[in-house]
């Protein structure tokens, strides 16, 4: 051997030891949950924090400032975190899954599903119930998943990460046209919804989330299981099979997993782009390549992203208050480019 | 022990069919290699064989179970295959790459064993790539990074190994570590090796058995002394050559002509004779070689 291969480069991850892996998932816990009270705090009412640690631990419902934190402030917390959990996983599922760097639920056109599906439900059935939101959001999120895995597999090569890439942009810009014509030509959905469509945790409910939030919460522990079987995938699909993967199952479930998780989150909060394709970066530069930890990393810095964003949403305009899909846009758009220039090859 | 037989098969992709009705049987404990031009089906078929295409007709029988009918853990536990090019993800050390080769071994009950980090380390250790252990692959040389995949197939420690061209892509030097490893694991390990080859010469230096296709066809297959001749490299590479006896090993050795049969002389040779010696000069050469 010469002298060149002796030199031993450690792996460059943050957390280069196994042992530090549960520590870290267990400090960044924490760190999820001082946001989300950091979070709670912030509004246009000025409630200090004793009355939120009141509120949360000793309810009274004849408080006003407890009134407003549970209906108000708890559910877009709790929303924002289910979200930006759900949309990372999914992120990381699907760029496991298709070896591409650049998947994420938004590039790769699902949450343009969901939304104009969620947009066609107000238009056609008027103010339609809450469970309709989540059934309309799965089934636009799986037709979309369907048509783009199926036109980025034509020709030679399969599924490589440019045609998928591009069979995405091109169905999220045909979507995002529709749903802005359904939205120009009818006033009352466009009132409706028009903050939706942006992404937005604002005025979202318990009951709402309650709704929706079952779906994502199924899809993150369907993750978690089938974590192990990714790892293998992402060694890519001959390899897996070889190693006696069944990866018609993985695939298939992975999938259904990425429409549940997609589809719920879009119908909670819209589309929000870029947690799904930022996250999982910044999560494997800290813990490598395995999606055993990945997973459950990706799921709480998600969720610690789209608090942190949505604070930032409600704090940079006040009194007014942007969609949390802006100021994500604000912080993936550079990271995209970044991406697409130094991580995508052919 | 793990003798693989191909009865009949047909392989297609969509529409084309690659190769019809093939017969083909892998002897035990031997390294096999298969050759011939581009496109004649030779990963077609080591795909076939190896349950990464499923054939249109026809079956893939190991020792006497069916490959198809086989769960895909056990067969995985039987037969490694190495497709061509892998590409691992970034930042994925060798010790995990090796480790996924314990993949068919686990389960949702049984997940990461002493034995798995045994012949994890074992695999790491024969294939030379222990002290990187801990570093990413794509941080490797050509050489040690095949040598990674061929780990991860070692520790999945089945008798059979498939490999689609082992070699293709890396430095001289590299390649021949490469094929070394493969020899000693033949050798020293009773593995049985399958690999599409892309050189003719390497495949008679390292296969006990070299099959030889063209048009989805096997057009000859046996021992390199008897196979490879003069008119079996024409038959199947449409090429002239002369074949001599590889000065290193005895082996047949491969040596193409040109289409105008123009061979540049050697500098010695010119100075001499004081003119280009002509083809039948060469010929003697050859001859002389042999």
């Amino acid at each position: 051997m010469t002298a060149q291969t002796q030199t031993v480069t450690p792996s460059s991850r943050i957390l280069g030891s196994r042992s530090l892996l549960l520590p870290g998932l267990f400090v960044c816990l924490l760190l999820l949950i001082g946001c989300l009270l950091w979070s709670i705090t912030l509004g246009a009412a000025d409630i200090d924090s004793t009355v939120v640690y009141e509120s949360l631990f000793h309810y009274d419902t004849t408080n006003f400032d407890h009134l407003i934190i549970q209906t108000v402030r708890l559910p877009r917390v709790l929303s924002g975190m289910i979200v930006g959990a759900s949309l990372a996983v999914s992120g990381a599922i699907m760029q496991g899954l298709t070896r591409n760097p650049l998947a994420d639920s938004g590039i790769l056109g699902i949450n343009s599903g969901a939304a104009f599906a969620v947009v066609l439900a107000v238009f056609l059935l008027g103010t339609p119930s809450l469970s309709t939101y989540a059934v309309f959001g799965f089934i636009g999120a799986a037709v979309a998943a369907v048509i783009v895995y199926t036109l980025g597999s034509m020709g030679r090569g399969g599924a490589t990460p440019l045609k998928l890439t591009l069979a995405g942009v091109i169905l999220s810009a045909f979507l995002s046209s529709f749903t802005t014509a359904i939205l120009i030509g009818d006033q009352e959905t466009l009132d409706k919804i028009r903050f939706w469509t942006a992404g937005s945790l604002a005025g979202r409910e318990m009951p709402l989330l309650l709704q929706t939030a079952p779906y994502m919460i199924a899809g993150i522990v369907g993750a978690l299981l089938i974590s192990r079987q990714l790892t293998t995938i992402s060694l890519g699909e001959d390899i897996a099979k070889g190693l006696g993967q069944s990866t018609g199952w993985v695939k298939g479930i992975a999938a259904l997993l990425v429409v549940l998780l997609s589809g719920g989150a879009v119908a909670l909060a819209g589309p929000i782009g870029f947690v799904g394709l930022v996250i999982p970066h910044v999560v494997r530069f800290i813990v490598g390549v395995d999606y055993r930890w990945i997973l459950p990393y990706s799921a709480v810095l998600g969720a610690i992203l789209i608090t942190v964003a949505d604070v930032g949403a409600r704090v940079v305009i006040r009194p007014q208050e942007l969609p949390v899909g802006v100021m994500m846009a604000f912080v993936g758009a550079p990271f995209f480019i970044w991406l697409a220039r130094w991580k995508v090859k052919r | 022990m793990s003798e693989l037989n191909a009865h009949d098969i047909t392989l297609a992709y969509e529409n084309a069919t690659i190769i019809q009705k093939m017969r083909l049987t892998i002897p035990t404990g031997k390294i096999t290699a298969l050759v011939g031009p581009n496109g004649c089906g030779k990963s077609t078929l080591l795909r076939g064989i190896s349950r990464l295409l499923k054939p249109r007709a026809g079956s893939v029988v190991l020792d006497s179970d069916d490959i198809w009918r086989l769960p895909t853990k056990a067969l995985a536990k039987r037969l490694g295959i190495l497709p061509q090019g892998p590409v691992a993800p970034e930042g994925l050390t060798v010790h995990e790459l090796v480790a996924q080769g314990r993949y068919p071994h686990q389960s949702w009950f049984q997940q990461w064993s002493p034995e798995d980090e045994r012949i994890t380390r074992e695999a790491l250790e024969i294939t030379h790539i222990a002290e990187f252990a801990d570093r990413a692959v794509d941080t490797l040389s050509g050489g040690q990074r095949q040598r990674a995949w061929i780990a991860m197939t070692l520790a999945q420690d089945s008798d059979l190994i498939l490999l689609d061209e082992p070699t293709t892509f890396l430095d001289l030097a590299y390649q021949i570590e490469v094929l070394d490893l493969l020899q000693d694991l033949n050798l020293e390990r009773g593995k049985t090796i399958v690999m599409v080859l892309h050189d003719l010469n390497q495949a008679c230096r390292y296969a006990d058995r070299v099959v030889a296709m063209r048009g989805g066809q096997i057009m000859a297959q046996g021992a390199p002394d008897q196979v490879v001749t003069e008119k079996m490299v024409h038959e199947v590479f449409e090429i002239g050559c002369r074949v001599i006896a590889d000065p290193v090993t005895g082996k047949p050795l491969v040596v193409p002509e040109s289409r105008r049969r123009h061979a540049t002389p050697t500098t010695d040779v010119v100075r001499q004779n004081g003119h280009r010696p002509n083809t039948n000069h060469v010929e003697k050469v050859a001859d002389a070689a042999r």
